[in-house]
């Protein structure tokens, strides 16, 4: 037998390499999930005194463990964004939509998630969102679908 | 932090609870399960290009043929080949039939098993010399209990039927015994 392969359609075909990690969380990434399960938003105090959003298991800037974990809001602040209108796979939304910092109320720090905004005149600095919760919730990151833009709220 | 704040939490797998973490006072959120364990999907997408002699592999194995190639004045044939003789270092531009019937070099006893098509576990994951070549591929031997398994047992692919053989490895299903005598190890020596 000879090359004849060579001259023939050259072979392309999707391959996709996955796993599943499981991964432990430890008891305070474990209480934030946990807590998302229930529809509810936890921080955990630093050293200074402020809450951190999403909470962090050693202090930013001691490197100390943080061992006081606080409930903060459901609904916050956007503080900064950016208009996602070019979608790629794995987005959390299949909308363009805003990627933005969102402080929640008593929060001291700010989280980055999608806001469904619709259009980037319904977003700015100082808008006021809410969590938009995934209808069954397990108790991980993805319990939070998103946020949306609270009616009424400040534009800045 | 005094002591007794120090309360052990280990979450370390190692011996001893190399990594602990102090208690952490959490506000009442209800009676329900604490998650403690999560499962995080990551993956890769690639579009593949296998090559020259990998899709002559692949064009064989449509045909439910195992091909192997060989490189010009030599005489070892390398199942799915990727386009070398390692040995010669020479490209292996000649397509050779090999097998079907085969001869387990090496196995191992699978226990997690992953990906939506591995068989129940045990299974015993093994190196299939096809007969006629000079290395072993890959290939999952059912058919007979796990323990049972051994060095130089004789096996023959198992196919998906006819009408379903496309472009893919996954046309041999997996690898059977046949149920002749086996091959002395001696015989397998460097085509492990």
């Amino acid at each position: 037998m000879g090359d004849a392969t060579s001259e023939q359609e050259i072979l392309r075909a999707p391959l996709t390499i996955g796993y599943d990690f499981q991964r432990t969380t430890g008891p305070v990434i474990g209480a934030f999930f946990t807590a998302l399960r229930e529809h509810r938003m936890l921080g955990i105090r630093d050293k200074a005194g402020r809450v951190v959003c999403p909470p962090v298991e050693y202090d930013p800037g001691t490197g100390e463990p943080l061992t006081e974990m606080v409930e903060v809001g459901t609904e916050g602040t956007v503080t900064t964004w950016s208009w996602v209108s070019n979608l790629r796979d794995g987005q959390p939304l299949d909308v363009p939509h805003a990627m933005a910092l969102v402080q929640l109320d008593g929060a001291d720090t700010a989280m980055l998630h999608a806001v469904d905004a619709g259009s980037p005149d319904n977003i700015g600095s100082g808008s006021r969102v809410r969590v938009r919760w995934r209808d069954e919730s397990v108790g991980g990151i993805r319990d939070i679908v998103c946020f949306e833009p609270i009616e009424g709220g400040d534009h800045g | 932090m005094a002591e007794s704040d120090m309360e052990d939490r280990s979450t370390s797998t190692m011996p001893g609870g190399l990594w602990t973490q102090p208690s952490v006072s959490v506000p009442d959120i209800g009676d329900g399960e604490v998650i403690q364990r999560i499962t995080e999907p990551a993956s890769l997408h690639y579009s593949y290009t296998p090559g020259r002699a990998p899709t002559r592999f692949l064009r064989g194995l449509a045909e439910g043929k195992l091909l192997g190639g060989r490189a010009e004045g030599h005489d070892a044939v390398y199942p799915g080949s990727r386009g070398m003789d390692p040995v010669a270092a020479r490209p292996t531009v000649e397509s050779v039939e090999v097998g079907p019937d085969a001869t387990v070099t090496a196995f191992c006893i699978v226990h997690i098993g992953f990906g939506e098509k591995a068989p129940p576990t045990p299974f015993v994951s093994a190196l299939i010399l096809p007969d006629g070549a000079a290395a072993s591929m890959y290939g999952t031997v059912l058919g007979i209990p796990y323990e049972e398994v051994r060095i130089g047992m004789r096996v023959r692919p198992v196919w998906v039927p006819e009408e379903e053989l496309g472009l893919t490895s996954e046309n041999i299903t997996h690898w059977e015994p046949t149920g002749e005598p086996d091959v002395p190890a001696e015989q397998l020596k460097g085509h492990m």
